[in-house]
């Protein structure tokens, strides 16, 4: 905590000699300089900033997130502007045009909200809730596994798999994520595991 | 990446081929720029396109797209001729002295033991000659007509320029200048480094190409070195890290294996890895493969697991086949596969054959959809006109998309490309019902558990499994993290029954982990990062005391910290840096030191002679891959499966013998007559995958689909600048806007003028870009023989002009 509070004092103490210098050598006026002022305020004292990982590429450039409350949605903490981490040694700040715009991912016009659901031979999603969802999901692996479930082969050797689930994991999940993933996958005799390191 | 991408500014040379990392990975390129500014580094670049990364080259050189052995080849056989090596490391350090055994031979570009009936060989003969001690037979001198030395120089003499030249269209000057920069770097005291990416590992050759790479870096000495190293750009944020937990078909965490079908018991599994040095004095760290193996199944059966069931070992899941994506996908065709679980992965998009993709998929009972942003794949039901031309009526699967969080909603680690562990913050709440993954599968595990209490075929595996959390629907990324690293489960004593580490506490290093069931950890190239001090992966000090970039108090690198790996081979045999130049890490007189974490145990003396590849049980590194690799000891230039000339080398083996292709596909493989024009696909800096379709300031700014073809070609064709093409393959056709480009250029390939197009792979039908067809309809789905990765970068097609769409 304190080499934050220290890092933002130093980022305060030098944000005014940075808007009078390089502002003004772009022709901008004092105007843009105090503009940007009362931004760099409003996002040190306002949001809530963290530390994290860009989710794209593997040079896997560290980030700030800063997020504020949102009142109109019962004051959830929503992202409000993202920038390069200038401390991480690898990326020393920058972010490339994927990561500089990521918090239009973040609220991207197609993120999922919901949990939803398609029927069989219909030609749209319906919003359900997440108990019908995981309900429904995890008895249709049941009965599959039940039917297709292999617990010794011809030469009576112990097996114990499942042939006919899928499980295509994800590379951009934590590690953490990924390793209850392989638990719960292979746990339940998953022989069709694979991510993206293969393609 | 055996070394790190803060490393890269210690390369006096640069060598980008198979990548393109000022467009792929814009802020790790950033490093080449360091190198270049700072040491007046050479940057090359070898491409069939001249990409960004050429733009800001010294040197480039054009090259067919799936011909990169041959110009690799090119590289080791100039070495070789011109005597430029770094003899004596190659002499110590790899596998150059070992005596192969006589019944070896290569002939007409087959390896001894190939069966045609089954595309596989019999790889007995590929194997070193031992002695009645037991280790390998060496000949320091390197003379012995059949040690690997000599057998490699027959091998590639017949890489001559002028052959590259003629297989690659690479100008003979051209492909010379960069073999001279390689071999400026023979020497330890200059280093390279080699950057790849998708660029070598998608052909059916792709496992080759990178070892090509490995052996011109061991010939010149860069590898273990600062500013040398094979560095795989690699593509997902954490793809690093989810291949070492090992969600792979065959894979247990940390580089294990799930047993087969012939490993009935828990020992019949471990007595074939637990290999024995080859060589007096050597490490061979597999040799404690059992003790990583018990430790991991503690991890995930607990208390269940003992040593009188073999600690759960029956309860895994028994490979009968490796179902790699391309064979998954196949499965699928078959109609074989019920249910598919899709977590960040948009598979209509990203697999060969997009048509397959599609029939298949249409087959499953149920699909859920685990994703933060709508897939392609979430909608492979719905009808998009041209683009994904379905009747949602005739399918007939069941299909969830389920909200997940955003990296920004959630807490844990990352392993970035240098192997770097690190810790991400959370920063906002779950977006509207958003939970993470974590939470979604321990939900939908204590589902299924809770029917399987009641019965049900197979539960015994599944009621075993261990599931102590402190919140078993929610647990924490620290609780999971520790169980990752590994923990004492009883007291722990030292041979005089000292306690060293008394039960529950975390363990440190890996080296303490035991096979008798005392220890627990899930993937044991990870201990070290949680362990009795805290958590590692949350380190923030961007202090480099040694100027070298190596920042060792930063996150934790696996393993044991080390961030360049096989560092031993920085100094001479007797422990003295090569020079003052490359000084990182020597021998004091009393210890192993430097900047880094050595290799081994740091007391071990020179005189041992215990080699750096501690994972090999040589303790070198290999040349000479022996039966390690499915098509051959030695790379070989083979023809992509789909390619404009027969192969000029080996005119009677067309492609690579050992690749394999389902019998369903043989008929979707297109060739030179129909489709006289070489294809490759390639990422562009404003996208990421199939993602950033979806994300409004990517799509502004690289909105639409485009082909880019050469000035030659669109003047042949009747294509203008900004024009509509459509392009198609034996597979299907794509529609787009035509870049007309001198960044593309004809080469001659034996005689033959061959035209290259390329495309952007990052389109699709849903998202804010316009729409497009997937670019892997076009794909041919034939994987690389050892890795199955698909042969996405070289496949032939055909151009014409059409009217623009009717907007």
């Amino acid at each position: 905590m304190n080499m934050e509070l220290s890092r933002r004092h130093f980022m305060m103490g030098a944000s005014a000699g940075l808007t009078g210098t390089t502002l003004g050598a772009l022709g901008f006026g004092g105007i843009e300089a105090a503009h940007a002022q009362a931004i760099r305020s409003f996002r040190l004292a306002q949001t809530k900033e963290a530390r994290t990982i860009c989710p794209y590429c593997a040079v896997s450039c560290g980030m700030l997130v800063f997020s504020a409350q949102n009142k109109a949605n019962q004051g959830k903490l929503e992202v409000t502007h993202i920038e390069g981490d200038a401390d991480h040694p690898v990326n020393r700040g920058t972010l490339c045009p994927k990561g500089a715009g990521a918090i239009d991912y973040v609220r991207s016009e197609t993120r999922v909200k919901y949990p939803m659901y398609r029927k069989a031979g219909a030609n749209k999603f319906e919003r359900v809730t997440w108990d019908f969802a995981m309900d429904r999901i995890a008895t249709l692996m049941k009965d599959d596994r039940d039917a297709n479930f292999i617990e010794k082969n011809n030469d009576g050797v112990t097996v114990n798999r499942w042939p006919t689930m899928a499980f295509l994991a994800g590379s951009s999940l934590t590690n953490e994520g990924g390793w209850v993933t392989y638990k719960v996958a292979r746990g339940l005799g998953m022989l069709q595991i694979e991510n993206q390191a293969r393609i | 990446m055996t070394n790190s991408w803060t490393d890269i500014k210690n390369a006096d040379v640069v060598w980008i081929m198979g990548g393109n990392a000022a467009e792929a990975h814009p802020c790790g390129f950033k490093w080449v720029t360091e190198a270049k500014a700072e040491r007046g580094a050479k940057l090359m670049v070898v491409d069939p396109r001249f990409t960004r990364s050429a733009a800001v080259a010294d040197h480039y050189s054009p090259i067919r797209a799936g011909t990169d052995i041959a110009f690799l080849s090119g590289v080791v056989n100039y070495l070789l001729t011109n005597d430029n090596i770094h003899k004596e490391y190659v002499r110590h350090y790899t596998n150059a002295a070992y005596i192969v055994k006589e019944a070896y031979g290569f002939n007409d570009g087959l390896f001894t033991g190939y069966d045609e009936a089954r595309r596989s060989y019999d790889r007995s003969s590929w194997e070193y000659e031992f002695g009645p001690d037991g280790f390998a037979v060496r000949d320091m001198t390197l003379e012995n007509p059949r040690c690997v030395f000599q057998l490699m120089k027959k091998h590639f003499a017949l890489y001559t320029p002028e052959v590259v030249e003629r297989v690659t269209g690479a100008p003979k000057d051209k492909f010379l200048k960069v073999a001279e920069w390689v071999a400026s770097t023979a020497n330890g005291e200059r280093a390279m480094t080699i950057m790849y990416a998708l660029g070598w590992t998608q052909h059916s050759s792709g496992a080759q190409n990178i070892r090509t790479a490995a052996m011109i870096q061991l010939l010149c000495g860069n590898i273990g070195v600062p500013g040398g190293g094979v560095n795989a750009l690699r593509g997902h944020s954490n793809v690093q890290g989810i291949t070492d937990i090992g969600t792979l078909t065959a894979s247990t965490p940390g580089y294990m294996s799930l047993p087969i079908d012939s490993e009935p018991t828990l020992e019949s599994h471990l007595a074939k890895r637990t290999f024995k040095p080859l060589q007096a004095n050597q490490t061979s760290y597999w040799q404690n493969y059992r003790k990583f193996y018990v430790s991991f199944l503690k991890s995930m059966y607990g208390d269940k697991a003992t040593k009188e069931n073999e600690f759960g070992y029956n309860w895994q899941p028994k490979l009968d086949v490796a179902y790699d994506c391309l064979r998954m996908f196949e499965t699928l065709f078959q109609g074989k596969t019920n249910g598919m679980i899709c977590q960040g992965f948009n598979p209509l998009m990203a697999i060969a054959h997009t048509k397959k993709s599609a029939a298949g998929l249409a087959k499953l009972k149920f699909l859920v959809s685990i994703d933060p942003i709508e897939t392609d794949t979430a909608r492979f039901w719905e009808n998009h006109g041209e683009f994904n031309d379905v009747d949602p009526a005739k399918i007939q699967t069941e299909v969830f998309m389920l909200p997940v969080t955003s990296f920004a909603e959630e807490e844990g680690t990352i392993t970035n490309s240098s192997r770097c562990i690190n810790w991400k913050w959370k920063a906002a709440d779950p977006y509207f019902e958003s939970k993470s993954d974590v939470q979604i599968l321990a939900d939908l595990f204590l589902r299924i558990r809770a029917l399987y209490e009641k019965g049900g075929k197979g539960a015994e595996p599944i009621l075993n499994i261990s599931w102590d959390y402190k919140d078993a629907h929610d647990p924490t990324p620290d609780e999971l993290l520790k169980e990752l690293n590994g923990k004492a489960l009883v007291d722990l004593k030292d041979a005089e029954g000292k306690v060293t580490r008394p039960a529950g506490q975390q363990l440190a290093s890996f080296g303490e982990m035991r096979d008798d069931g005392s220890t627990d950890g899930v993937q044991w190239i990870y201990t070290g990062v949680y362990g009795p001090s805290g958590n590692l992966s949350m380190r923030r000090d961007n202090s480099d005391p040694s100027g070298l970039g190596v920042y060792g108090n930063w996150g934790f690198s696996w393993p044991a910290n080390r961030r360049i790996q096989y560092n031993r081979a920085s100094a001479d045999p007797q422990g003295k840096p090569w020079s003052d130049a490359k000084k990182y890490m020597y021998w004091d007189g009393t210890r192993w030191t430097g900047p880094d974490v050595p290799d081994y145990v740091p007391t071990i003396p020179p005189e041992r002679a215990t080699g750096p590849f501690i994972m090999n049980p040589e303790g070198v590194s290999r040349l000479w891959a022996r039966g390690m690799l499915s098509d051959g000891p030695f790379p070989v230039h083979y023809e992509p499966f789909e390619a404009p000339v027969t192969n000029p080398l080996f005119p009677k083996v067309q492609g690579n013998p050992a690749a394999r292709v389902f019998r369903g596909d043989l008929e979707v493989f297109g060739d030179a007559k129909e489709f006289p024009i070489v294809a490759t696909t390639y990422r562009l800096v404003e996208h990421f995958h199939y993602w950033t379709k979806a994300v409004h300031i990517n799509a502004v700014l690289q909105p639409e689909f485009f082909v880019e073809l050469s000035e030659e070609l669109a003047k042949e064709k009747g294509i203008k600048h900004g024009g509509w093409v459509r392009v198609w393959s034996k597979r299907g056709s794509v529609k787009g806007k035509a870049v007309v480009t001198k960044r593309l250029k004809p080469l001659k390939i034996d005689g033959k003028t061959v035209h290259q197009v390329g495309m952007p792979l990052n389109f699709g039908f849903i998202g804010e870009a316009k729409k497009a067809s997937p670019i892997n309809t076009l794909t041919p789905p034939v994987g690389d023989a050892n890795a199955q990765t698909p042969e996405f970068k070289a496949f032939l097609v055909d151009i014409e002009p059409i009217p623009a769409p009717v907007a």
